[in-house]
């Protein structure tokens, strides 16, 4: 019986792979269920298993399943980890995903599963601690926080019962790493966990899912009952999320797993001292959990050696928006914006120029093309006004309109703001007005160069409505003295960072904005 | 589901699964899937299965956009507003979703057949714009997979 390989990752089942599925297995294959390879233009993708190997044909519906099994299809992929896409790429973390059935334990195991947990276990937590600071891997998250660190500070804490929390509530537009590890290779992510407990003396943990991942949370709920006895006397169990962006910070998710509204606990204490039930905890992104199998398992120094000043390791770059290859590339830090955008994602899949991207999710900020010299690398984004974030990159072509983007940018820190704080609670609410006063200002006002002299005044005392200043230079004033409030008074950083991706689209784009265009640089 | 029915099914799932206050989010949940939405009038006996105040119930129930304390129409259309199905024409599926589907953004129609709710990413957001339709992901929605949602849930 011939075998075929489909996914069944919700992107794969959302283009049809259930049905293209259905057909082969109606013509007699034997059909194994994966995850995604991470390239979506391709799929629905099947790889058709031969002597010289897995053949991918893609994208494939499923009338074609006759002709891909007779061997003639035009869309016939070869060898599919050899396509540039893959090529190109330095799998640690997603090594088996897109190739494994998922809850397969025999397939993780014969894919070098476990070993990185034998490895641990067999070491002192000190020592399992230690590999993990050399080998540099910073949080997936966002913030970039060194994870050997906040694992140190858990072991040492002192108190009995410790718990791992796994950050899954990946809520970043732009984003889809965590939700692709956790459908694709959920042992991946056991395993790193298991690790953490043994390494800090934790029993128990959690995974908090987003309730927008049905299938990532079935598949966690299997691979945990599947894996029990492998990772014993460790207990874990999954906690669905329910549509709050906010509850990915951590403390809020903390308070959501106890029951509560998730909102922002101030810090001190941190987490790593006074967590999860008031105990000693750790709470780490997907990405960064799932990378430590890899480092127990080939060292340290592998890891580290790859990466890019004091980014160190592999980053699973999410390609999404208006991309014509879009998906996951996970890759050495120090690879530049633009190769990722043009070289990788091809570009726009409108065929129309690239215009701006947003990296790191809503809270990231959007950059030109004048930028995409900059390395894929914490500090670099930071000294440019950004952040890598959960490293999402959303591109958007000449058709997008950056005002509109920075209004939508409050009014989803509206939206999903906890409301502890008032810069972020009713501020944001203030943002989109603002914008609302720009744009139908921009409509009706002579592009002018601004200045500041004065007006940021007369636009916020003025009281009656139509005493308000609406010019654009006043409201556009305003709106940087609101952002500046955000940054320096909220507690968390869906206040304190929604000014990224207003900003930075009102420094870049600020003809969208009814100012000059600024001035571009002579291209030579 | 009548009250009487709706409170056995919640002394159940406690007497099941404990009654700890870090059962609430799961036991909101549960009490959704079944009756489709958390009625007010739940409240109190929530509140008793778990030792809590009402108060404490109603603003957890409040704070997640998740729960429903109204019923939601027979079909549940959430289409993904966020940024990168925005790069990829959200805005104006949007608006012609609204009007294939005879309701605005964020309301049940009518003949309550069918409700249009905002979701905020998906994870799918290289084959935008997006949308689940009654727990099943749809990919790259136009105009014409908008025509086949509406005749899906006229049934
Ligand atoms: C509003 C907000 C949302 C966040 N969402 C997430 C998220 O979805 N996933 C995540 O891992 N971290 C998220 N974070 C970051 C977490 O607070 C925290 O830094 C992270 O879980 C730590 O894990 P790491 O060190 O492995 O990155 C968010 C932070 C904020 C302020
Ligand atoms: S900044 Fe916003 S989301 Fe963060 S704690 Fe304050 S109110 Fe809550
Ligand atoms: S932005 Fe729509 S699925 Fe991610």
């Amino acid at each position: 019986m011939t075998r075929v390989f489909i996914s069944r990752d919700m992107a794969s089942v959302a283009l049809g792979a259930d049905a293209v599925a259905h057909a082969f297995a109606d013509a007699g294959c034997e059909v194994v269920r994966t995850g995604s390879r991470g390239l979506f233009s391709i799929e629905p993708l099947v790889e058709v298993e031969t002597e010289g190997g897995r053949i991918g044909y893609g994208p494939v519906t499923p009338d074609d399943a006759a002709r891909i099994l007779g061997g003639n299809h035009p869309n016939r992929l070869g060898d599919v980890a050899a396509l540039p896409f893959f090529a190109a790429q330095q799998r640690f973390t997603f090594a088996r995903c897109g190739i494994v059935d998922p809850l397969s334990l025999a397939d993780y195991a014969a894919h070098g599963g476990w070993t990185g947990l034998d490895i641990a276990r067999a070491a002192e937590p000190q020592a399992v601690v230690d590999t993990l600071k050399a080998s540099g891997l910073r949080g997936r998250g966002g913030a970039g926080f060194p994870t050997g660190i906040k694992w140190q500070t858990v072991l040492d804490a002192p108190g009995g019962t410790k718990y791992i929390v796994c950050n899954a509530d990946e809520g970043d537009s732009g984003t889809f790493a965590d939700r692709m590890l956790m459908e694709g290779d959920p042992f991946c992510l056991i395993e790193g966990m298991a690790i953490a407990a043994h390494a800090v003396g934790a029993t128990h943990g959690y995974i908090y899912i987003r309730s927008e991942y049905p299938f990532a949370i079935q598949t966690m709920r299997d691979a945990i009952a599947l894996s029990a006895d492998r990772i014993a006397p460790f207990t874990l169990e999954v906690r669905a999320g329910a549509g709050a962006y906010v509850c990915g910070e951590e403390t809020a998710l903390l308070d959501s797993i106890e029951g509560k509204r998730g909102q922002v606990r101030a810090k001190p204490p941190l987490p790593a001292l006074a967590g999860l039930f008031g105990k000693p905890t750790v709470i780490n992104n997907v990405l960064s959990l799932a990378a430590v199998p890899f480092i127990l398992a080939e060292g340290a120094d592998a890891y580290a050696k790859v990466g890019f000043g004091r980014s160190r390791g592999t980053m699973p770059v999410q390609l999404a928006g208006d991309v014509r290859h879009g998906g996951l590339f996970e890759v050495g830090f120090g690879i530049t914006l633009g190769e990722l955008v043009n070289d990788i994602g091809g570009g726009t899949a409108s065929g129309r120029p690239v215009r701006a991207v947003q990296v790191g999710g809503p809270l990231g900020a959007y950059f030109p093309p004048s930028k995409f010299d900059l390395p894929f690398d914490y500090e670099a984004f930071t000294a440019a006004g950004g952040l890598i974030g959960h490293a999402g990159i959303t591109i958007f072509d000449d058709s997008v309109d950056m005002a509109h983007m920075a209004r939508f940018a409050m009014e989803f820190c509206a939206v999903e703001s906890c409301g502890k704080c008032t810069p972020c609670r009713i501020g944001s609410t203030r943002g989109v007005e603002i914008v609302d006063r720009i744009i139908a200002a921009r409509e009706t006002e002579p592009a002018r160069a601004a200045t500041n002299d004065g007006t940021l005044g007369k636009a916020l005392y003025s009281r009656a409505p139509d005493r308000i200043d609406v010019s654009l230079e006043a409201q556009t004033t305003l709106l940087r003295d609101l952002c500046d409030t955000m940054k320096y008074g909220s507690l968390c950083a869906l206040g304190g960072f929604t000014p990224y991706p207003v900003l930075s689209a009102l420094d870049h784009f600020p003809e969208d904005f009814g100012a000059a265009a600024p001035v571009t640089e002579a291209a030579e | 589901m009548g009250s009487d029915e709706a409170k056995a099914l919640i002394d159940a799932w406690v007497g099941r699964e404990g009654a700890g206050r870090d059962r609430l989010l799961p036991l909101l949940h549960n009490v959704q899937d079944a009756i489709g939405y958390i009625d007010d009038a739940l409240v109190p006996a929530i509140a008793a299965a778990l030792n809590l105040s009402r108060a404490d119930i109603h603003g957890v129930l409040t704070f997640y956009h998740d729960y429903r304390r109204q019923p939601a129409g027979r079909h549940i259309v959430k289409l993904c507003r966020a940024e990168s199905c925005q790069a990829r024409g959200g805005a104006a599926i949007e608006a012609i979703a609204a009007e294939r589907l005879g309701v605005a953004m964020g309301e049940t129609r009518r003949d309550g057949q069918v409700t249009l709710e905002p979701v905020y990413c998906l994870g799918l957001c290289a084959i935008g714009p997006n949308a689940m339709v009654d727990g099943r992901p749809v990919a790259r929605i136009d105009a014409a997979a908008l025509d086949r949602i509406a005749i899906e849930i006229a049934a």
